[in-house]
C-alpha cells in the first residue's frame, strides 16, 4: 500500500500509523463550523455596526470607513486578549475568532504580551510579530506579484505589451 | 547490576527515603488535590515570569523533599534533575540554589523516571549516599515555548493535552523506610513517523510498549508480577493504544492493572483538559504524591512506573521531522514504614 | 439588509477557514497566510470591490480584505507613478491596521501580563 506520502516509512510504522489514525477521536467538524460560523458572522455584524457608526457620525463614507473600522475592530481585540479572554473564545469559536482581523490582532497583542518578560526591546519589540509574520510577509509578497502581473499585463495600467 | 542488554538489577534495594510534590492552581483542582504537598494559588507563583515560577517549584520541591527526609542540602551527593525548558534552566537555576553537585538531564515527560532510574544506579552501586531526583513543568511555561502565545486563541482539538504545573523530588538512599527500587529498564528511542504535535500520546504510545516488554523479557517476569503498572502521560487517545498495542503483542496488561498519570490527575467532567495531562511534572507528581502513598499503605505490593517523553523541539517539527519518543521504566516495591 | 449579509458572508468566510483547520489539517498561521493570499488574487482580479460592496464588512474584517487592501493600494499607485508604485503604494490602505495593531500590542504589553 505504498503511496508517496508512506514512501519513506517501514511497514511497521506504516501499520502504526493507521492504528493510532483509527484511535484518533474525530474532530466535531460540523460542530466547529457552525460555531466559526456564528462567532465570526457576530464579529463582522459588530464590524458592520461599527462602520455604520462611522458613516453615520464619523462623517466617513462608504469607500473610508473600512480604515478606521478595522483600528475599532483591533482596539476591541486587543483589549480581549489583555483581558485573558479572547482564547477562551477561540477554544470555542475556532476559525471564527482566527480569521477576522481580531484574530490578527490577537496575535500580535498576544505575542508581545507573552514576551514582556524578555524585555520591551527583545521581547515585546523582537517577538511581536512572531505569529502574525507569515500574513505579513505573504500578502505583501503577493501583492507584489499580483502588481507586477498587473504592470506586465494590464493595458488599462499603461502596462501591456 | 546489569541484566539483559538494558535492564539494572538494584540488588541492594534502594530506598525513596522522602518525596515531595508542588503543583498549581489547576492541579488543585483535580482529584488527587490531597495528595500534594503544596498547592500554588496562582501561576506565577509570585514570580515575573512562568519560567521563573517553574524555578521556584523545582527549587521547592527539592528543598522540602530534603526537609522531609530529615536530611540539609550538604547531606545530598547529586541532585538529578529536568524539565522541558530550553537548556533545562529551572533545574539548573535551582541546583545554583540547592548547591547539591548536578547532573541536568533532558527526556522530556520521562524525566521523572529516567532521574529515579539513575539516583538508584548510584546509590545501588555505592556511588552515592544520597541522590536528590527531580522533574518539573509549567503549563504557561511549555505552551509558549512549544505552542504559541498563552493568551493566543488557538483551538485545541481532542487529543491535545494539558502540561501539568508541578513539581516533584525525590531523595533515594540506601536504606531506611519507604518504597523501594528494585529495578529499572532504560528505553530506547522510538519513532513510528508521527507528526502531529497535539497528539503526543499516539506519538508515545510504542515507547511504552518497547520499553515495557524489553523490561518484563529481560527480568523474566509477566506483567501480572506487578499490582499496577502505570504510563506517565499517554492520557486518553494513547491509552486507548497502548492498551491495542499490549493486545497485539500478547501482552497480558488489561485495563484493571493498567492506569495512565495524564489520567489521573485532572477531572475530565469539571477540567478542560481535552485528552488529559502531560508534561514532565505529571509523571513525577502523580508517581511521587499519589502512587508512592498508595504503595505504601498497602494497596499494591509491586508497581512499574514507565514515564514517556516525546524528544522534539519546534524547530525539528518546524523542519518536517517527526516525533520520537522514549519511555523508562521503574519497578518500585512497597517498603517498611 | 447589510447587517444580514455581513453576518452571513463573515460567518461563511470563517467556514471555509475551519474547514482548513479540520479537515485539511492546516495549522492556524498556514491558513491565514492562504485567506490572505486569497484575498490578494481575489483583489488582484477585480473581484474583491463588488464583493466587499455587498457583503459590507462581512468582507472588510475577514484578514482575506488585508491582501485585497494590499494589492489595492499597489495598484493605486502603480497607475500614478509606475514600476515603483507597486512598492510604494502597497502599505498605503493597510496602514491604519498594522499601525494600530503595532501602537496598541505596544501599549498592552506595557500594562498588561498574560494570565496563562
Amino acid at each position: 500500500m505504498a503511496n508517496k506520502k508512506n514512501q519513506k516509512l517501514t511497514p511497521t510504522q506504516q501499520e502504526y500509523q493507521k492504528l493510532a489514525k483509527k484511535a484518533e477521536p474525530p474532530r466535531p467538524v460540523l460542530a466547529n463550523c457552525l460555531r466559526a460560523f456564528l462567532a465570526g458572522g457576530t464579529i463582522c455584524l459588530i464590524g458592520q455596526a461599527v462602520q455604520t457608526a462611522f458613516i453615520k457620525w464619523g462623517g466617513f463614507n462608504k469607500q473610508n470607513a473600512g480604515n478606521p473600522t478595522v483600528a475599532v475592530m483591533i482596539i476591541l481585540s486587543t483589549i480581549l486578549t489583555c483581558l485573558g479572554v479572547y482564547d477562551k473564545i477561540a477554544q470555542w469559536a475556532g476559525a471564527g475568532s482566527a480569521v477576522p482581523v481580531t484574530g490578527f490582532a490577537n496575535t500580535m497583542s498576544s505575542s508581545a504580551l507573552e514576551h514582556k518578560s524578555e524585555g520591551m526591546v527583545y521581547g515585546v519589540g523582537g517577538r511581536m510579530f512572531e505569529v502574525a509574520g507569515p500574513v505579513i510577509v505573504y500578502g505583501t509578497v503577493a501583492a507584489f506579484i499580483i502588481g507586477i502581473l498587473h504592470w506586465l499585463f494590464n493595458p488599462s495600467i499603461g502596462g501591456g505589451f | 547490576m546489569l541484566k539483559g542488554s538494558q535492564t539494572w538489577v538494584f540488588e541492594n534495594k534502594p530506598t525513596i527515603i522522602s518525596a515531595a510534590t508542588v503543583v498549581g492552581p489547576f492541579e488543585g483542582q483535580g482529584p488527587l488535590a490531597d495528595d500534594f504537598d503544596v498547592i500554588h494559588e496562582e501561576l506565577l507563583i509570585g514570580q515575573d515570569s512562568w519560567e521563573k515560577a517553574e524555578k521556584a517549584l523545582v527549587e521547592e520541591a527539592g528543598e522540602l523533599a530534603i526537609k522531609k527526609a530529615g536530611l540539609s542540602k550538604e547531606d545530598i551527593n547529586f541532585y538529578i534533575g529536568g524539565d522541558l525548558m530550553n537548556q533545562i534552566i529551572s533545574n539548573s537555576f535551582a541546583a545554583r540554589t540547592l548547591g547539591i553537585p548536578y547532573i541536568g538531564i533532558f527526556g522530556a515527560c520521562s524525566t521523572s523516571m529516567e532521574s529515579l532510574a539513575l539516583a538508584a544506579l548510584m546509590v545501588n552501586s555505592n556511588a552515592a549516599n544520597y541522590v536528590l531526583a527531580s522533574a518539573c513543568s509549567h503549563n504557561a511555561g511549555a505552551e509558549k515555548q512549544f505552542r504559541y502565545p498563552t493568551e493566543y486563541g488557538s483551538q485545541k482539538p481532542p487529543t491535545a493535552q494539558f502540561t501539568v504545573t508541578g513539581a516533584g523530588s525525590a531523595v533515594v538512599a540506601k536504606g531506611g523506610k519507604g518504597p523501594k527500587i528494585t529495578s529499572a529498564t532504560i528505553g530506547r528511542v522510538v519513532d513510528m513517523g508521527l507528526k502531529d504535535p497535539f497528539n503526543m500520546g499516539a506519538a508515545m504510545a510504542p515507547a511504552a510498549l518497547d520499553t515495557i516488554r524489553a523490561h518484563l523479557r529481560e527480568m523474566e517476569l509477566q506483567p501480572d508480577y506487578y499490582d499496577l503498572i502505570v504510563t506517565g502521560d499517554l492520557s486518553k487517545v494513547g491509552y486507548a493504544i497502548a492498551l491495542e498495542l499490549f493486545e497485539k503483542h500478547d501482552l497480558p496488561i488489561k485495563k484493571d492493572k493498567y492506569v495512565d498519570c495524564g489520567m489521573l490527575i485532572y477531572d475530565y467532567d469539571k477540567q478542560e483538559v481535552f485528552a488529559g495531562g502531560s508534561g514532565c511534572a505529571c509523571s513525577a507528581v502523580v508517581t511521587y504524591g499519589h502512587l508512592l502513598k498508595r504503595l505504601q499503605k498497602g494497596e499494591f505490593n509491586r508497581i512499574l512506573a514507565v514515564a514517556t517523553g516525546a524528544l522534539m523541539s519546534p524547530l525539528s517539527f518546524q523542519q518536517g521531522e517527526s516525533i520520537p519518543c522514549i519511555a523508562h521504566a521503574v519497578a518500585l516495591e512497597r517498603g517498611e514504614g | 439588509m447589510d447587517f444580514v449579509w455581513a453576518f452571513i458572508i463573515g460567518g461563511l468566510i470563517c467556514v471555509f477557514g475551519q474547514i482548513c483547520f479540520d479537515v485539511f489539517r492546516l495549522s492556524p498561521a498556514h491558513t491565514m497566510t492562504l485567506l490572505v493570499v486569497l484575498g490578494a488574487i481575489a483583489g488582484g482580479l477585480g473581484l474583491y470591490e463588488p464583493f466587499a460592496e455587498f457583503a459590507g464588512a462581512g468582507a472588510t474584517i475577514p484578514i482575506t480584505s488585508f491582501g485585497n487592501s494590499l494589492v489595492k493600494g499597489a495598484l493605486q499607485e502603480l497607475k500614478l507613478h509606475g514600476i515603483v508604485g507597486v512598492i510604494t503604494g502597497m502599505f498605503e490602505i493597510t496602514s491604519a491596521g498594522i499601525s494600530a495593531a503595532i501602537i496598541f500590542s505596544f501599549f498592552a504589553a506595557w500594562l498588561c501580563r498574560p494570565k496563562g
